[in-house]
């Protein structure tokens, strides 16, 4: 039987929200890398007929829940501080839309 | 009146998963925003929190469907090559829209966008509505957790709202058609 303690014990949230960060993080990142190399591209071609967006987007929502089970397991059960956890997921989050957002992917890429 | 099948498959795609995922993701942000003012979530009564579960399981299952049919039955028809001597881009619809300085913006930008950011919504709302359950009964700690989690559903929001909205516009300017016929009534009936 859990103490009341653990019952509001943040961590859980707190690896739910990071993950869920760093996976939009990736997936801005892979967008990049794929528009920007074509043998990245290639690499990412993981079905043919949906091109790079399939590895993109699956390598991305691997790492999201990998990240997720990790930091489940290290925070389950804990108190963290949420407020800091929550803002570099925010950071993470605002980062990934900014990688895809084109003209700023353009810029990056010097198109 | 008739359709093609893909006119009907991307209908499906965008208006049902796509827009009531919309809707859902809405009516989280009321439900998030309506907690701000309350003391943990007692008010609610047992069969409240089921329905509220099972409204969030689907809004959830309807994100995962939208982006799914889109990449992998929707996009494949809208990127496909032009085979040798088609000149009738009619069922190529992204080549249709990069053959015309005016209209190439509608993929360069709105489709490269869509295509990407689109899978955050359901990343993000997946992640919401966890938090949402998991403490549920955290009392004073859910509410805090609920004020957090909403500035994410508020990005899930406008995230699916630039995919949807593209989306729409990009299947105005060419739409994604071909494959059978079919008739759902009679002329004139």
């Amino acid at each position: 039987m859990s103490s009341p303690r653990e019952a509001v014990a943040n961590g859980a949230a707190g690896a739910a929200v990071l993950a869920a960060g760093l996976g939009c993080f990736a997936l801005g990142l892979l967008a990049v890398a794929g528009d920007g190399s074509k043998a990245v591209a290639r690499l990412l071609t993981f079905y043919r007929p949906t091109g790079p967006l399939s590895g993109v987007s699956t390598i991305a929502i691997l790492l999201w829940l990998a990240a997720w089970i990790a930091g489940n397991r290290l925070w389950r059960g804990k108190t963290v501080a949420i407020g800091k956890v929550s803002g570099v997921a925010f950071v993470l989050l605002a980062l990934g839309l900014l990688l895809t957002f084109p003209p700023f992917e353009d810029l990056l890429l010097g198109k | 009146m008739q359709m093609t099948w893909r006119e009907i498959v991307t209908a499906i795609h965008g208006m049902l998963f796509g827009g009531f995922f919309l809707m859902a993701c809405f009516g989280v942000l009321v439900l998030l925003h309506r907690s701000f003012g309350a003391r943990g979530n007692s008010e609610v009564t047992d069969q409240g929190r089921r329905r509220e579960r099972i409204f969030l399981i689907v809004m959830v299952m309807l994100g995962w469907a939208a982006v799914l049919s889109g990449a992998y039955i929707v996009y494949p028809w809208y990127r496909a090559a032009v085979p040798p001597g088609v000149t009738n881009l009619e069922l190529y619809p992204q080549r249709l829209l990069m053959s015309d300085p005016h209209t190439a913006g509608w993929h360069t930008l709105g489709m490269e966008w869509k295509e990407h950011v689109a899978w955050m919504a359901p990343m993000l709302m997946t992640m919401v509505a966890w938090v949402m359950m998991k403490y549920e009964d955290a009392g004073e700690e859910h509410r805090r957790l609920r004020a957090m989690v909403s500035g994410f559903a508020l990005a899930a929001f406008l995230a699916g709202g630039v995919a949807a909205e593209f989306g729409a516009w990009i299947n105005k300017k060419a739409p994604v058609t071909g494959g059978p016929v079919i008739t759902l009534s009679q002329d004139g009936k």
